[in-house]
C-alpha cells in the first residue's frame, strides 16, 4: 500500500477528479468510490464476466484492471448505459423474455450483449453463446438471455434502412 | 411450452376474466436489477461499519497452538481481532442434529475455531478494519501455530477401525445410518430373469452462486437489538437461530433480505462465518459486513452430492422390475450443517430411488459418514440427482441386460397414470402423477423414433450420438414433515397480508422470499386476479422479519404451492371485504357485484359502478357517510401449510440428445427436452425459466462440475478458472413441455417446480454418452463426465 495518486477520467460522460491508491482495481474504485454498485463483483479473478464495464469503448473486466489504468479513459457501466437509453430496447427484451433471475450477473450481461450488437447486425445462436461465454449466469440457462439478445437483433436490423 | 390437463380444470377465482393465472406476464422490479440499481448485501454500507476478513485454517486437520496477532492489531485501520475463545463468550456453539434423523449425531461446532480446525478454510481468527483491504492486509500478518493432524479425507475408509476418529466424543466417524427393507427383495433377486448392478460415483459440487454470502450485521446497542441484512432464502428461520445462540428474544432480532445474487439452497443454512458476523456487531456495537470472497466460497459455501452408490435391479425377461437394491455412502464433511443438518441428502436417497416405477421390493442402506473436508449440506434438488441417476441408470442397465429399448422398459414400470393414490415402497405417498402422459409427450417433442434412425445413419460415418431417458419425481410444498417434526424451528407455513390503501393500491406481504424465481410475481399475479386489480397496483414487499407475515420461506420448491395458496386465501377475504363495503356505500349487494379493472362492476352486465380508489377514499377519509355498524376491513391475513400429504410430489421426464467425441472424449450436447407436471402453473415462462436454469446446473454437475480434492485435504480447484461451471457456448437449447395435475390440498393446486430440472438432467445426460458409447462396449456411472473419464473408459487412455 504506497500513497495515493490522482486520477482524471470520465465516468458515464460525467469528469472524475480523484485520487485512489495505486491497487485498487476498477470495479473496487467504481462501486466503492463512486458508489457505482451496478458493476458486481463475482469472483475477482476475471473469470465470471459480472464486473464488466466498457473502458474507451471496449468491454473490460474491471476486477482486472487498476483504476490507476483508468486514468485519461472513458468509462462507462450499467447506470451510464441505463440512463443515455442506449440499451433500452435489449433491456426490454430481458423483461419481456425473462432473461435475468437473481439479476447478479444482468448488468454485466447486457454490457457483453450490446458490445456484440453493436459490431454484428444478425449473429446467430451460436454466435451469440459464444460471445456471451465470459459472462457466467448461473440462474437461467442462458436460453432466455440467448432469446433476448436474438429478439433485440432482429428488431434493430428492421429498423435499419 | 405446451401443456396438457389430466383432469377437467374447475373454474374458480383465478378463471376470472382478465385473469394473470396462467399467463406469462414480466415480472415486476425488473428494471432496478438491469439498470445495476438493485440493492445486494455486497452493495450495502452503514455508518460506523467495519469489515470482518476471516484468518482461515490451511490445514484439513491441525490443533491451534497459539494464535499471535500483535503485529495485526498495530495495523491501520484495524479496529478489533478476534479469536474463537473470546467470540465464544457471546456467542453458543451448536450442534446439527434433528430428532427425526434417528441417531443422527454430531459435535458441537464453535463460529470460529477454538482449539482445532477440522476442514481447510475454518475460520481461526477475526480481523475487523475500516475497510476490506486494511481487514485484508492485517490478516495476512496473524500468525497461528499449528500441529497437524490427520485427515479424514476418502469417506470409503471412514468408518475403518483404523481411522483416526474425527470427534472422539462421538466414537466413530458414521454420521447416520438408514437402513430400509420393503418387499421380499431376496426372492425377487432369486425369481428374476436379469440382475444388472454397478456402483454409481457423484462428484462433490457446490452451488458457485455468482453473488457470494454477504451479511451485515448492526447491533444497536440503545435499542438492544440487531439488524441482520442478509441475502437468506429462509429470513425467520435466521432471527430463530441468531437469537438463540447471541442469547437474544427472537423480538430483538430483525432479519432483511434485499436483493439476493443467486441462491439455490447455498444461502437457507446458517454458517459459522455468518454467525460470527452477528456475534462480533453486538461485540463491537457497530455495524459488520461480511462479504465471502470467491475462495471463500468454494471453502466454506456448502458442498453437495459426493455420494459412492451401489445399486442392484431385478429384472423379469418381459421387461418387469421386480426388486431395486442400493447401498449408498456419502462424506459430510466434519460438522452436520446447522439447522437442516447434512443427513438429509442422504436420506432422499432412500426415499427417492425407484420412486417412478411400480416395483415394490426395496432394501436400502444409506451411511453417512465425517471427514476433514468442507461441509456438505442441501443444495438445489437434494438427493434427486443422485436417486434420478441410479434409479434411471439401473433402468438402461436392465434394458440393455434384456435387450429391450429404454423406452420400452419404462412403459412397462412406470406407475400407472390411474394408480392414484399409491405409496412408494419407501412410504412416499403420491397423491397423483403423470408419468405415461409425461413420457408420451416428451417422446412426440423429441421426435425419438426419428432420433434413432439419424443416430443408426450418424454411427455408419464414425460419429456417435447417444440418446438418453431419465423420468423422475420431485418433493415440493414441503410440511412440516421436513423440518419441523425433528425439532427445528423452521416453519413449513407462510403467511401473506394484503391490503387496500387508501388510493386503490394494494399492498401484499408474504413470507416467501425472492431470489430471482418469481415470488414477487406470483404473489402479484394471484392477489392481483382474485382482487380484480391490475398487477401494476399490487406491490408485493418479502424478506422482512419485522414486516411480513412468519413463515418458512423459499426453499424445496415451496413459494408457489405454499405462499401462492396463502396469497390466494387472504386475497379472497379481501375481495370479500371489499365487495361487503362496496355493496354498502352502492345500496346494492354483494352478491350482484363484482371486481373488474379496479373498478367495482355489476356482476350481470359489467357496468362500472365505483373505482376502488374512491372507494378507497370513503373508506379511509369519509367512514362518517358509511352506514352506522359497518367497520371495513380492508386488510386480511391468511396462512397455509399443507396437511394431508407430507410432500406434494410433482414429476417428469428428461431426454438428452449428445455427441461423444471419441477421440477427445468430450461431450457436446445438442438438444434436451422436460416434461414436467407441477400442477397448476401460475407463470408459464417462469416454470419454464425454472425449469431451464435447474437443467442447467443438472448438466454442469454431469460434465464440469467437481471440487477436488487431494488426499491431504486440500481443495485444488478453488477457483473459478479451474472449477468449471456451464458457459453459454456449452449449454443446448432446453425444450419443456407440461402436463397439469393439480393437487387437490390447494384451491390454487400448484406444486413446486424449482428442482425439477436439476433432478433429472446428469441421469438423462449419463444414459446418453452409454447409448454413444454401446458399439464400444463402455459404460460410465460416474460423474463429471470428464474428457478422461471417458476416454479411459473407450480404453483410448
Amino acid at each position: 500500500m504506497t500513497a495515493v495518486l490522482s486520477i482524471s477520467l470520465d465516468v458515464n460522460g460525467e469528469r472524475v477528479e480523484t485520487r485512489v491508491f495505486p491497487r485498487t482495481n476498477l470495479a473496487d474504485f467504481l462501486r466503492e468510490q463512486l458508489k457505482l454498485a451496478g458493476t458486481h463483483v463475482g469472483c475477482e479473478h476475471g473469470v465470471c464476466g459480472a464486473c464488466t464495464v466498457r473502458v474507451n469503448g471496449e468491454i473490460v473486466r474491471s476486477c482486472l484492471m487498476l483504476a490507476v489504468q483508468a486514468d485519461g479513459t472513458s468509462v462507462e457501466t450499467i447506470e451510464g448505459l441505463s440512463d443515455s437509453g442506449e440499451i433500452s430496447d435489449l433491456q426490454n427484451a430481458f423483461r419481456e423474455r425473462n432473461a435475468l433471475q437473481c439479476g447478479f450477473c444482468t448488468p454485466a450481461m447486457l454490457m457483453a450483449a450490446q458490445d456484440l450488437l453493436k459490431d454484428e447486425a444478425e449473429p446467430d445462436r451460436a454466435r451469440i453463446r459464444e460471445h456471451l461465454s465470459g459472462n457466467y449466469c448461473r440462474c437461467t440457462g442462458y436460453q432466455a438471455i440467448v432469446d433476448a439478445v436474438e429478439a433485440t437483433a432482429r428488431a434493430r436490423k428492421g429498423r435499419r434502412p | 411450452m405446451s401443456e396438457s390437463f389430466t383432469k377437467p380444470q374447475a373454474l374458480s377465482e383465478l378463471d376470472r376474466p382478465n385473469s394473470y393465472i396462467g399467463k406469462s406476464v414480466p415480472r415486476p422490479n425488473l428494471d432496478r436489477l438491469m439498470q445495476g440499481r438493485g440493492l445486494y448485501v455486497s452493495d450495502m454500507e452503514l455508518p460506523r461499519m467495519v469489515h470482518v476478513v476471516f484468518v482461515r485454517s490451511p490445514h484439513a486437520h491441525a490443533r491451534i497452538m497459539a494464535i499471535d496477532s500483535s503485529a495485526a492489531k498495530r495495523m491501520p485501520g484495524v479496529v478489533a481481532v478476534v479469536t474463537g475463545r473470546e467470540l465464544s463468550v457471546v456467542v453458543t456453539p451448536w450442534v446439527g442434529v434433528l430428532s427425526h434423523l434417528k441417531g443422527l449425531k454430531s459435535a458441537p461446532q464453535h463460529a470460529i475455531a477454538i482449539d482445532r480446525v477440522c476442514w481447510q478454510g475454518e475460520a481461526v481468527a477475526a480481523v475487523l478494519a475500516e475497510s476490506r483491504a486494511a481487514a485484508e492486509d492485517a490478516a495476512e500478518t496473524v500468525v497461528v501455530e499449528y500441529a497437524e493432524l490427520e485427515a479424514v479425507t476418502d469417506m470409503r475408509t471412514a468408518l475403518d477401525s483404523a481411522t483416526p476418529v474425527i470427534h472422539s466424543s462421538l466414537g466413530d466417524n458414521l454420521a447416520f445410518e438408514r437402513v430400509l427393507d420393503a418387499g421380499e427383495v431376496d426372492a425377487a433377486f432369486a425369481a428374476s430373469d436379469a440382475i444388472a448392478q454397478a456402483e454409481f460415483v457423484f462428484g462433490r459440487h457446490t452451488g458457485v452462486t455468482l453473488e457470494p454470502r454477504a451479511v451485515v450485521a448492526d447491533w444497536n446497542a440503545a435499542e438492544a437489538r440487531l439488524t441482520i441484512y442478509q441475502g437468506t432464502q429462509a429470513p425467520h428461520m435466521v432471527q430463530n437461530i441468531a437469537a438463540l445462540h447471541l442469547n437474544l428474544d427472537e423480538s430483538q432480532v430483525r432479519v432483511v433480505c434485499k436483493d439476493v445474487g443467486g441462491s439455490f439452497g447455498i444461502k437457507v443454512h446458517i454458517y459459522a462465518d455468518e454467525m460470527a458476523t452477528y456475534a462480533l456487531a453486538k461485540m463491537l456495537r457497530r455495524p459488520v459486513k461480511f462479504v465471502a470472497d470467491r475462495i471463500e466460497s468454494f471453502n466454506t459455501d456448502i458442498h453437495a452430492r459426493d455420494h459412492r452408490c451401489k445399486g442392484r435391479i431385478a429384472v423379469k425377461r418381459d421387461g418387469t422390475i421386480t426388486a431395486f437394491e442400493i447401498d449408498d455412502l456419502t462424506g459430510i464433511g466434519p460438522y452436520s450443517m446447522y439447522p437442516r443438518t447434512s443427513a438429509i441428502e442422504a436420506n432422499q436417497v432412500v426415499n427417492l430411488v425407484g420412486g417412478p416405477y411400480a416395483a415394490k421390493n426395496y432394501r436400502a442402506r444409506a451411511r453417512v459418514v465425517f471427514q476433514n473436508k468442507n461441509v456438505m449440506c442441501q443444495y438445489r434438488a437434494v438427493g434427486h440427482p443422485i436417486a434420478c441417476s441410479v434409479t434411471e441408470g439401473l433402468v438402461d442397465l436392465a434394458a440393455a441386460k434384456i435387450g429391450m429399448d429404454p423406452v420400452e422398459i419404462r412403459r412397462r414400470n412406470l406407475i400407472a397414470d390411474d394408480a392414484y393414490p399409491c405409496a412408494s415402497p419407501s412410504g412416499l405417498r403420491f397423491e397423483l402423477l403423470s408419468h405415461h402422459a409425461s413420457l408420451n409427450k416428451l417422446l412426440a417433442m423429441m421426435d425419438y423414433e426419428g432420433l434413432r434412425a439419424e443416430q443408426a445413419r450418424l454411427r455408419r460415418n464414425n460419429i456417435h450420438r447417444g440418446i438418453g431417458i431419465a423420468s423422475f419425481i420431485e418433493v415440493t410444498n414441503p410440511s412440516a414433515a421436513f423440518y419441523g417434526v425433528g425439532g427445528a424451528k423452521i416453519s413449513s407455513q407462510d403467511g401473506v397480508a394484503v391490503r387496500l390503501d387508501a388510493q386503490g393500491a394494494v399492498v401484499c406481504q408474504t413470507s416467501i422470499t425472492e431470489q430471482g424465481q418469481g415470488s414477487e410475481s406470483l404473489t402479484a399475479q394471484i392477489v392481483g386476479s382474485v382482487l380484480g386489480v391490475s398487477m401494476e397496483r399490487v406491490r408485493v414487499i418479502l424478506g422482512d422479519t419485522d414486516q411480513t407475515p412468519y413463515g418458512g420461506g423459499t426453499w424445496a420448491s415451496r413459494g408457489a404451492g405454499i405462499g401462492g395458496e396463502a396469497a390466494l386465501q387472504a386475497a379472497k377475504i379481501l375481495r370479500k371485504n371489499i365487495l361487503d363495503v362496496a355493496a354498502a356505500i352502492l345500496q346494492s349487494s354483494p352478491a350482484e357485484l363484482d371486481i373488474a379493472n379496479n373498478t367495482i362492476v355489476n356482476i350481470s352486465d359489467g357496468t362500472p359502478r365505483i373505482e376502488l380508489r374512491e372507494l378507497a377514499r370513503i373508506v379511509y377519509f369519509r367512514p362518517d357517510t358509511l352506514p352506522p355498524g359497518l367497520q371495513p376491513e380492508l386488510m386480511a391475513t391468511r396462512h397455509f401449510v399443507p396437511r394431508q400429504y407430507p410432500f406434494a410430489f410433482t414429476n417428469g421426464v428428461q431426454a438428452s440428445w449428445l455427441e461423444v467425441d471419441t477421440d477427445t472424449g468430450f461431450v457436446k450436447l445438442l438438444r434436451h427436452w422436460v416434461v414436467e407436471d407441477c400442477g397448476t402453473i401460475i407463470n408459464p415462462q417462469l416454470v419454464d425459466e425454472q425449469i431451464r436454469g435447474g437443467v442447467v446446473q443438472g448438466l454442469g454437475a454431469a460434465l464440469f462440475e467437481k471440487c477436488i480434492y487431494d488426499e491431504r485435504g486440500q481443495l485444488t480447484n478453488a477457483n473459478m478458472a479451474d472449477y468449471l461451471v456451464p458457459m453459454p457456448c456449452e449449454m443446448p437449447d432446453i425444450d419443456i413441455g407440461h402436463v397439469v395435475s393439480p393437487t387437490a390440498e390447494s384451491e390454487l393446486g400448484a406444486k413446486g417446480a424449482g428442482e425439477a430440472g436439476t433432478a433429472g438432467a446428469a441421469a438423462a445426460v449419463a444414459n446418453a454418452v452409454n447409448d454413444a458409447l454401446k458399439p464400444f462396449g463402455a459404460i460410465i456411472t460416474e460423474i463429471p463426465l470428464t474428457p478422461q473419464l471417458i476416454l479411459t473408459a473407450l480404453r483410448r487412455i
